[in-house]
């Protein structure tokens, strides 16, 4: 899965969290770095393959970007992808961005195993 | 499969991507669909860049691929990670460094997990060197990180091996000293701009001409060098080093050794130059012919090993298994035997798989 950044924030703590926990998991997890772009970010997702794309925001962006990254899956034809988004993201947005695709939002301080029965619960494509 | 090999061939990002996904869960269809790829490929050139970690490879990389594309060549990346041996999973960031190249279509970047080998790379990394050289990448680089004897498979699917190496690394001698000096056909100080730089590189020099001298018998002259020469494991290992010298024929010359930093760029030019000529000198001379055919020896031998041991786990043989090991346990039979017969009982039969020529 994708871990990715979007946005102009600069603190990745959580992602890097999320992702050690991931891998722990057992799963391959590719970090794409801080400041991507969602094409960026879609691009990785294609040629990487990936099954889940974890989005990590607290620049307050993500009601443009989470629906572009989104977007981009579907026009590159990956619509097949799970994508979820996490850090900070207002109760009252969560609504809006389901309704643009993204599976789910969890908060600071939602317990990484919560995280990963979900992902394992939700995946589209079937686990190898 | 056939509809997502044509439109690799055709390069198609997705369809490459996903290729190289069922390749890395052993898909069989798959492998066998490598069959369509066969008159696509051998265009490429495939470049290994490893090195300890913290070499800087993945910066360096990602300033190599810019050189590339200004010589209007397409590249593809395959960058190695170590998968954990404990939970099987892996945190892939080599990538991280190289994201910047992201959005641009001549380039292809793709994580793999080592998945359990243990030579430095993965399984399926020869088979994804095979999809992205089909899908018209004129480039393939294979990142991996090499720190000691055992972690050289990436001579075996490449046609030059990059070694990486940065000063600082406490006992320079033993960065040196490890196997994985003896498979570099271009040495890089990376980091250059940092204290002891050209120490490593004259201490660089010093080993490859030691080996170069004592593969063709002749005794190393004395110097600060000494100390490394009187070493027992150096010696043996010098022995062996002209079975696996990237010297072609009877020409005595020391690889190249460059200093960059990779953070600014500076040496890269003249490293993609020094590639791109050594892969012609590499054509000339026919070595990249010798090194081809024996990576296809050791591709076919991996691929036969894993087809045996495939065929061994077959449900049909668990009862054969369990019969000879109740008779070796019971002394009926030795071990040696046991196996013999276990051999013999391996069902080789016709293709399991798609029909490649269908």
């Amino acid at each position: 899965m994708l871990v990715a950044k979007p946005g102009l924030d600069g603190h990745d703590r959580g992602a890097k969290v999320i992702a050690r926990a991931l891998r722990d998991a057992g799963m391959e997890v590719i970090y794409t770095g801080l400041r991507q772009t969602p094409e960026q970010i879609v691009s990785a997702a294609i040629q990487e393959d990936v099954d889940v794309v974890a989005l990590s925001i607290l620049s307050g962006a993500h009601n443009h970007l989470f629906p572009r990254v989104v977007e981009l899956l579907k026009e590159r034809g990956a619509d097949d992808v799970l994508v979820f988004g996490g850090g900070v993201i207002p109760e009252e947005d969560i609504p809006f961005l389901k309704s643009k695709g993204i599976a789910e939002i969890f908060g600071p301080g939602t317990p990484t195993s919560k995280t990963i029965e979900f992902i394992k619960a939700n995946i589209k494509r079937p686990l190898h | 499969m056939k509809e997502l090999v044509r439109r690799c061939i055709e390069g198609d990002v997705r369809a490459a991507a996903r290729l190289i996904t069922l390749l890395e869960n052993q898909d069989r269809d798959a492998y066998a669909a490598l069959y369509r790829l066969k008159d696509h490929s051998g265009r490429a050139q495939i470049i290994g860049i490893t090195g300890p970690p913290g070499a800087g490879k993945s910066t360096l990389v990602d300033k190599l691929i810019t050189q590339f594309r200004a010589r209007g060549l397409k590249v593809g990346v395959l960058a190695v990670d170590p998968s954990s041996p404990f939970s099987g999973g892996a945190i892939l960031g080599d990538r991280l460094r190289m994201q910047g190249h992201a959005t641009d279509p001549a380039v292809f970047i793709r994580s793999l997990a080592t998945r359990g080998s243990l030579g430095g790379i993965s399984k399926a990394t020869h088979a994804a060197i095979r999809v992205l050289d089909a899908a018209g990448y004129d480039i393939v680089l294979v990142e991996t990180v090499g720190v000691g004897q055992s972690e050289i498979d990436i001579v075996r699917v490449t046609d030059i091996v990059v070694l990486v190496s940065v000063p600082g690394l406490g006992d320079d001698i033993q960065v040196i000293k490890a196997g994985i000096m003896e498979i570099g056909d271009i040495f890089v100080v990376n980091k250059a701009d940092r204290d002891g730089a050209d120490r490593v590189v004259r201490e660089l020099r010093a080993m490859l001409e030691m080996q170069a001298q004592l593969s063709h018998g002749q005794t190393p002259l004395g110097g600060p060098d000494t100390l490394v020469a009187r070493d027992p494991d150096f010696m043996h290992h010098a022995g062996l080093v002209s079975g696996l010298s990237h010297a072609g024929g009877e020409e005595s010359f020391i690889p190249p050794i460059l200093k960059t930093v990779a953070e600014t760029g500076a040496g890269v030019p003249e490293l993609a130059d020094t590639l791109i000529h050594h892969f012609e000198r590499l054509l000339q001379t026919g070595e990249l012919e010798r090194k081809r055919r024996e990576s296809i020896h050791y591709q076919l031998s991996q691929f036969v090993f894993d087809e045996i041991a495939h065929l061994l786990s077959l449900p049909e043989l668990s009862k054969v298994w369990d019969d000879l090991a109740q008779q070796v346990f019971s002394r009926t039979l030795d071990i040696y035997s046991a196996g013999m017969a276990l051999f013999h009982s391996i069902p080789i039969q016709g293709a399991t798989h798609e029909d490649p020529h269908a």
